[in-house]
């Protein structure tokens, strides 16, 4: 039999439990993105505002800012999941599950985002920044009327670049009990040597990654002004 | 409407200073187009943005209205920016809003009630011509459309003066051209006071009343155009005419600034037996009459006493070449 034959033959059987795995990785990632937003965003913005000759500077924040998210962006996931495990614990009350694994990939993707963040507000135009200015706008004005609706596209490209490596992540974190495809990749897949639950992970992993890269080609061809 | 007294501002670099404004004095009159003409480098734009406080100057006052901007921080400061209308090269548009919402904005940061802006922003989109364009968005519009809005965004919170920083420069000459003639009429028929900064000297002859020609960081001239061309030695005037070199014996340079009803060439050649020969010259319309500048060879036994003539008749003699 080929292995498509085999892989749809199995595919009813595989489900349920595919199901499940494919509703926790979404939950998972889905939060963690809303975390990472509402964090990344203000530290994206702030890295910005407090640099030297931006809206409000101040060196030594803007080198405490950067050394955190240096610190977050080199540590490698797997080791920063394990690293975190008890302010974990402190937060979900568990280590395990697709609730715990939101802490880990929050952290991991928060300093990620606010890179992708800077990067994007750096582009406006610093003449629209000045006509503000001399418009008499407020700078709590310039960040939520210029800097943010002027950078929206490239902010949106950041957030799934972000949502698609927390995908990558949660696969990761599903390694050490933190459910989802991922972990269901590894229990059935590596250690029980069954492919068939393998390839179906890796077909509904690239299906969500898909999705989620399309939906915001979409969005930021509808808001792209420029 | 403007005035700037004793204007010095002062860059630190790592090592260095850089003098920007080295003691500027600066006079803008109410309803007159004043333009600053300089190299780039010369402290035009940081005197610019000096009257508005995006810089703030190292030392001087600068009054606005009467109101001494220099003195102001924080809240009272915005609210005087927006008395200040500014107009950028690079127009600085909002990208992601529309032409209405770009000149909605302004009106936005002042708490204009959203009634009332709309109402606003049909009147300014019809006074620039630009009714049509009302949902367009700026990357849709050409240079000239895209200045258009900027003008009619800076005009929004009606304000008192209109500084210019190089409206033009990012034009070519066709839009140059009606956009130096949209900003002379606002000046006509609102009464806007405008101070415009540019490295041309074919716009201080089209549109100013005034002008300053500026250098390493002060003027070297400043005046009404008129006056200015009136003065001997005036570089502004030999700037605005340029009159060709000339190797032929016994020439002078004439400017007058008002259009003489008498044949003043053919009375010199009665009146004093001399020989007149123009050799070449311009007459153009400045801030708003009739100005010539001509070489002309004057030779004879009485050219000196035809000289004082003309000078009598109010024209500026300046030698040119070696008798």
């Amino acid at each position: 039999m080929s292995w498509t034959a085999e892989l749809a033959e199995r595919w009813p059987e595989m489900w349920p439990e595919l199901w499940l795995g494919t509703l926790d990785t979404l939950y998972m990632v889905l939060w963690a993105t809303v975390v990472t937003l509402l964090a990344g965003l203000p530290l994206g913005v702030l890295l910005v505002t407090t640099d030297r000759g931006g809206l409000t500077p101040a060196p030594a924040v803007r080198a405490v800012l950067g050394a955190i998210v240096n610190v977050g962006r080199s540590l490698p996931f797997i080791v920063l999941m394990v690293a975190v495990l008890s302010l974990t614990r402190l937060l979900t009350g568990t280590t395990l599950g697709p609730t715990a694994a939101i802490v880990p990939l929050s952290i991991g993707a928060i300093p990620f985002f606010a890179r992708l963040v800077e990067t994007s507000l750096r582009e406006v135009d610093r003449g629209v920044i000045e006509a503000a200015h001399a418009m008499g706008a407020r700078k709590i004005t310039i960040v939520g009327r210029v800097l943010l609706p002027e950078a929206l596209p490239g902010l949106i490209a950041g957030l799934v670049m972000t949502v698609v490596a927390l995908i990558s992540y949660s696969a990761m974190a599903g390694a050490i009990g933190g459910g989802g495809l991922g972990d269901i990749a590894i229990r059935q897949g590596y250690q029980r040597f069954d492919e068939y639950y393998l390839w179906a992970t890796v077909i509904l992993l690239v299906l969500i990654v898909q999705a989620a890269q399309s939906l915001g080609d979409l969005l930021i061809r509808r808001l792209s002004r420029r | 409407m403007i005035d700037a007294v004793g204007l010095r501002k002062v860059y630190r670099l790592k090592k260095r200073e850089v003098v920007a404004l080295d003691g500027v004095d600066l006079h803008v009159r109410q309803g007159e187009v004043f333009g600053v003409v300089g190299q780039s480098g010369a402290g035009k734009s940081t005197l610019l943005r000096c009257v508005n406080l995006l810089e703030r100057p190292t030392a001087g006052t600068v009054r606005v209205d009467g109101d001494e901007v220099t003195a102001l921080r924080g809240r009272r400061l915005r609210e005087a920016r927006r008395g200040i209308g500014m107009v950028h090269q690079h127009f600085a548009l909002l990208s992601s809003r529309t032409v209405a919402g770009n000149v909605a904005f302004p009106l936005e940061i002042a708490g204009v009630g959203a009634a009332e802006r709309r109402r606003r922003v049909a009147e300014l989109l019809d006074l620039v011509g630009l009714s049509d364009k009302a949902r367009a968005y700026p990357a849709q519009l050409s240079g000239g459309q895209k200045q258009r809005v900027g003008i009619a965004r800076a005009l929004a919170p009606r304000p008192k003066v209109l500084l210019s920083d190089e409206a033009t420069s990012a034009l070519d000459p066709a839009t140059t051209t009606s956009i130096l003639e949209l900003l002379r009429e606002l000046n006509r028929e609102l009464g806007l006071t405008i101070l415009l900064i540019t490295h041309e000297m074919d716009v201080i002859k089209r549109i100013c009343d005034s002008a300053a020609i500026m250098e390493s960081g002060h003027f070297t001239e400043s005046g009404r155009v008129l006056d200015l061309l009136a003065t001997p030695g005036s570089r502004l005037a030999r700037s605005l005419f340029p009159l060709p070199a000339t190797e032929a014996p016994d020439t002078v340079a004439l400017t007058y600034t008002h259009a003489s009803d008498e044949p003043l060439m053919s009375e010199l050649t009665r009146r004093f037996d001399v020989d007149v020969n123009v050799l070449g010259g311009a007459v153009e319309d400045v801030a708003g009459r009739s100005v010539g500048r001509l070489n002309v060879q004057v030779r004879g036994a009485n050219r000196a006493a035809a000289l004082d003539y003309l000078s009598g008749k109010g024209l500026l003699v300046e030698e040119v070449t070696a008798r």
